[in-house]
């Protein structure tokens, strides 16, 4: 159909410039990336071993190929710092997330259940955070949980302890910093999935006799379950990867790939090792996004 | 269930902010009664629906079932069931899921009994596993009936059931609607703005206006004597033709001078010299030699009927509707224009 062409054309033309960007801003660095993970383990700078030689043609792309190796793979399993490190951000970010969900939950239900005025304003107090930096809002948790820190002090005070408690740089102030990071991230989605709900189910259940408590486990959370499926997704991803608030709120004992992958670059200077760790963090990460779209997908056809 | 406890509304009334949605309104509802509250839509009666069902606080006044005061009850201790406009069926449960929801305190056994008895009551027997979302609009109006119905509820209430189905389906629900309705013996309280609907199910209508009851009768009662213009022009076509209301007459017969004569109908404690209308069908119009002079200024043949329009020297436009057999006189002829004055009511204008 001649009439169609035009369209088609269109069509084609308007998925470009997504491509374009995800080529040029994702596939491209990550194929630097992979390359040099698969380079001779070296310190300090770049070039790094083997070097494709452009005018060698298809010799030269052998010779290249044959002189990749995964020598820094081998490394990051042979030392259980990287096994370790690897199983820890997965433990924090499944903590961390279960956490979440537990939190964001009633949070945001008590949102969508507000009166519909003083919705947009409690909205925006979630989103409020962001104004500020991300940085100097987990510097002032070491503000608020250090020896001498704003919660030490009020319990001091209170009597309700003798002595400060150490609760800066443990596992602790991890977990509460990134649950207060990454709370809008769960509330949000979970809010909009809440809120399109029809009242007139809750009242459906109500009027068949089930409790306020019984329509919430029954009708409620059951519905809500792409939202929580989303939120956690969107939270536990980035959660994997968390370099600063393991960094600044966690001990010397917390091993969190970000925290590995930032000392192999920076302090050992260690760059094809260090890209190792970044594809590894990708491939801890590529899992759950296959599992949760699988389950978004399914929550939007009405089948949690 | 003859002695089931009716539903007694007292003074309820509905506030938000400024607006009273709800205002002042007493109703007794027979036991077993099917009722119909009619109106254009923001005339309060789905706020009055919302208030028995316990989904609106009233402002002020009771809800009544019997001796039981249900007023400060929450919803889910009410003895009273509400089918949802939308129908509201819960999309992740099956249709034995919706059905049985209301089933908890039943044992496992009893309940799937029950729901299986409902599903054949509703014609929608082996549907018992499929989801809502894969019915069609009236087999999901009859889930969300049947599942209104599973808890055997004292009153049931209808929020424009017939709503979302499509014209021919309509009217076969609506007679299926009456027919479960007779067999349960249960009382119905159904939310319509639909006048022909309201009186196809109803024994006894109630109109609303501006949150008020304005009229409650049969259907025959608010389609013979109308108590205002508003309910007269709600069920069905009207003529109205001004005039002052003239002394009193034999019985409640009161005469009113019109424009072009005297004409006569039925009037109670209005003064006289009020201005008023007087309230005839097109069917109650006798065409003839007696009576105000009117001309023929357009006939329909419609098969069953003959509909004329006829026009007052003053201009007022009329209608009359006769047997097809009357056709004699053509268009454009001047002729008289009578009625019984007992087919005629005087309202104030």
């Amino acid at each position: 159909m001649r009439a169609g062409a035009p369209g088609r054309l269109f069509d084609r033309l308007v998925r470009l410039p997504p491509l374009l960007w995800l080529a040029a801003f994702f596939l491209l660095p990550f194929a630097i990336t992979l390359k040099i993970s698969l380079s001779e383990p070296a310190t300090a700078i770049p070039p790094y071993l083997p070097v494709l030689d452009w005018q060698g043609g298809l010799e030269g792309w052998s010779a290249f190929l044959e002189a990749l190796n995964f020598d820094n793979y081998a490394t990051l399993a042979s030392d259980a710092l990287y096994c370790d490190a690897a199983l820890g951000s997965l433990a924090y970010a499944a903590a961390a997330s279960l956490i979440l969900v537990a939190l964001g939950t009633p949070l945001a239900y008590a949102l969508a259940r507000a009166p519909a005025r003083w919705q947009p304003l409690l909205v925006a107090l979630v989103v409020v955070p962001f104004w500020t930096s991300f940085l100097i809002r987990v510097y002032a948790w070491i503000a608020i949980l250090k020896p001498e820190g704003l919660l030490n002090l009020v319990l001091l005070r209170s009597g309700v302890i003798a002595k400060p408690l150490i609760l800066l740089n443990t596992d602790a102030a991890v977990i509460v910093g990134l649950v207060y990071a990454y709370l809008p991230f769960m509330v949000l989605p979970l809010y909009a999935v809440m809120n399109r709900l029809d009242p007139a189910l809750r009242e459906a259940a109500a009027d068949l006799g089930a409790s306020p408590t019984r329509v919430f486990w029954t009708v409620t959370l059951p519905l809500s379950l792409p939202g929580i499926a989303a939120g956690a997704g969107l939270c536990f991803i980035p959660m994997v990867g968390e370099f600063v608030i393991p960094d600044l709120l966690g001990g010397s004992e917390t091993l969190m790939l970000g925290r590995v992958l930032w000392s192999e670059f920076f302090s050992n200077r260690d760059w094809p090792l260090a890209s190792a760790v970044a594809v590894l963090i990708l491939a801890l990460i590529i899992g759950p996004v296959v599992l949760f779209r699988d389950s978004l997908r399914a929550g939007e056809e009405g089948r949690p | 269930m003859p002695d089931a406890p009716a539903l007694r509304l007292d003074n309820l009334t509905k506030r938000f902010g400024t607006h009273v949605a709800v205002d002042a309104v007493t109703l007794a509802l027979k036991p077993g009664e099917f009722f119909c509250l009619l109106g254009p839509s923001g005339c309060g009666k789905s706020t009055l629906l919302r208030m028995i069902a316990g989904f609106e606080a009233p402002s002020s006044g009771h809800v009544r079932l019997g001796e039981q005061d249900l007023t400060a009850l929450p919803p889910h201790r009410r003895p009273v069931n509400m089918m949802f406009q939308s129908y509201a069926l819960f999309p992740h449960m099956s249709v034995a899921g919706n059905v049985g929801y209301g089933l908890k305190g039943l044992g496992r056994a009893a309940a799937s009994a029950r729901v299986t008895d409902l599903l054949r009551l509703v014609q929608l027997e082996g549907f018992g596993d499929r989801r809502p979302d894969t019915l069609s609009g009236g087999q999901r109006q009859r889930v969300a009936l049947a599942r209104a119905l599973a808890r055997e509820p004292k009153l049931l209430l209808l929020d424009e059931p017939l709503g979302a189905l499509d014209r021919g389906l309509r009217e076969e629900t609506q007679a299926e609607l009456r027919a479960v309705q007779r067999r349960l013996g249960t009382a119905f309280v159904v939310v319509t703005h639909d006048p022909e609907e309201a009186m196809m199910l109803a024994d006894r209508i109630g109109v609303m206006q501006g949150g008020r009851l304005a009229q409650v009768g049969t259907p025959a009662d608010l389609y013979r004597r109308p108590a205002s213009r508003f309910v007269a022009g709600l069920l069905g076509d009207v003529n109205l033709i001004a005039g002052r209301l003239g002394s009193a007459e034999a019985g409640d017969t009161r005469a009113v001078q019109t424009a072009h004569g005297i004409v006569r109908g039925s009037a109670t404690g209005l003064p006289e010299g009020t201005a008023v209308v007087v309230a005839v069908r097109p069917d109650d119009i006798v065409l003839g030699t007696e009576g105000l002079p009117v001309t023929i200024a357009d006939t329909v043949f419609l098969g069953d009927r003959l509909r004329r329009t006829l026009r007052l020297p003053d201009g007022t436009v009329l209608r009359s509707s006769g047997r097809p057999g009357d056709a004699q006189d053509p268009v454009g002829s001047d002729i008289r224009l009578g009625f019984a004055p007992a087919d005629a009511v005087i309202l104030p204008a």
